[in-house]
């Protein structure tokens, strides 16, 4: 029983750090990038996406001997499609602010290639349990680059966390200004390839993982 | 008329739809490779964006916007929550359509852009541009317009991106930067360079 759920736990966190989907496969970038000039609409982006690329792995899971091969992926994308239309009402619904400044950028889940991906690589193969846990490791690693780049992004691009400003009055007083590169689109890309090579150097990281060519 | 060359110069340069709004990335990342095959990948980009902008126009404003479908009798119908599916699936079938159209008209053109069609399919800028019409409120001609216009940006953006790659073939790279590292920041570069444009109005 153990030894099933630490395997369980394993296919979680394999999607959060060794095999981050961001980070090594170089997959879902693209709106990773643009919801990152405040930490709470990154937040709530790592939340939507980590929800529904579980659930939709464990959906696509359930019904993976039953989907004739020839349209899976039409019905993979009628699966994430449905998903991201109920997250968007729901954010519409309780969070309308957030729902205003994501803007598209929740409707483009359905084209992330991480959600599909994950569902082709991983959910058409796995039974219903351990393909939720990758779906929904994959998208924990995906939210924690987000928040990561808006961290950084909004600390130095506004000074602020979570909207909260941090940067005490005498370092402004010093001279000290804030950064509006980092607000711009520029500052995203930077800040992406600076985390990438921080990871690349850190012990551990195997290098033949590299995907440039 | 001026309008238009301004909103197709904006969305070229300026709102550049991948270096801006991060659309596209991923075959961004994966085609800029070789300067060819990036090109031909940004040919049938523009050719996709430019036919299904304004056919999802259509769809929208006709079937799916609040009291778009009082042509049938129905003003009361709110349907745009089905946008996201439902223009998915359009660009889907009219990618598919294409395919088979320039396969069976021509052969050359389907040899250059036929292996990248159905790579388009997933493409987010393809959806992105459409989302975003529909968000700004575009009308038909400028909605085929910013088709035309994002599409042309994210030739642009990609061809330079390929040529880039290849001078810096003789570059000495960082070895944990080489690869996504050094694209995201040449990327990163790169936007800055296209955001000097910000100024120009015509």
């Amino acid at each position: 029983m153990t030894s099933a759920k630490s395997e369980l736990w394993q296919t979680f966190t394999k999607g959060i750090w060794k095999e981050n989907p961001v980070a090594y496969q170089v997959l879902g970038i693209c709106s990773a990038l643009a919801v990152t000039v405040q930490m709470h609409t990154a937040l709530v982006m790592g939340i939507a996406l980590t929800l529904i690329t579980g659930i939709s792995n464990l959906i696509i899971s359930i019904m993976r001997s039953k989907i004739p091969s020839t349209i899976r992926i039409i019905v993979e994308l009628t699966v994430i499609a449905s998903l991201v239309i109920v997250t968007d009402q729901i954010l519409k619904a309780f969070f309308y602010d957030i729902s205003k400044q994501l803007s598209v950028f929740v409707g483009l889940i359905i084209t992330n290639c991480i959600v599909l991906g994950r569902a082709e690589a991983f959910a058409l193969a796995n039974p219903p349990l351990p393909s939720l846990m990758d779906g929904l490791g994959n998208g924990a690693g995906y939210g924690l680059i987000l928040v990561i780049v808006a961290f950084i992004r909004e600390l130095l691009g506004s000074g602020k966390i979570i909207g909260i400003p941090v940067i005490p009055q005498w370092l402004t007083d010093a001279g000290y200004s804030n950064m509006g590169l980092m607000v711009l689109a520029p500052g995203a890309f930077f800040v992406i390839g600076l985390l990438v090579w921080l990871k690349n150097s850190l012990p551990g990281a195997s290098h033949e993982e590299k995907t440039g060519q | 008329m001026t309008d238009l060359i301004s909103l197709f110069v904006n969305s070229v340069f300026i709102g550049n739809i991948l270096l801006s709004y991060f659309l596209g990335m991923c075959s961004f990342i994966a085609v800029s490779n070789n300067i060819n095959t990036s090109f031909g990948l940004g040919c049938a980009v523009i050719f996709v964006l430019t036919i299904t902008s304004p056919v999802n126009w259509f769809i929208y404003y006709y079937m799916l916007a609040p009291g778009a479908l009082s042509w049938v009798g129905l003003p009361d119908i709110d349907l745009s929550f089905l946008k996201y599916i439902t223009f998915i699936a359009v660009i889907a079938a009219i990618v598919q359509a294409v395919e088979m159209i320039i396969d069976k008209y021509s052969p050359v053109l389907y040899a250059a852009l036929g292996v990248f069609l159905p790579l388009i399919a997933v493409n987010c800028a393809i959806l992105g541009t459409a989302l975003f019409m529909v968000e700004r409120e575009y009308t038909l001609m400028e909605s085929i317009v910013f088709g035309a216009g994002s599409g042309t940006g994210w030739m642009l953006a990609i061809v330079s991106m390929a040529t880039i790659k290849k001078k810096m073939r003789y570059a000495d790279v960082p070895d944990g930067l080489n690869g996504f590292g050094i694209t995201m920041i040449v990327g990163g570069l790169m936007a800055m360079a296209f955001m000097m444009f910000s100024g120009i109005t015509l």
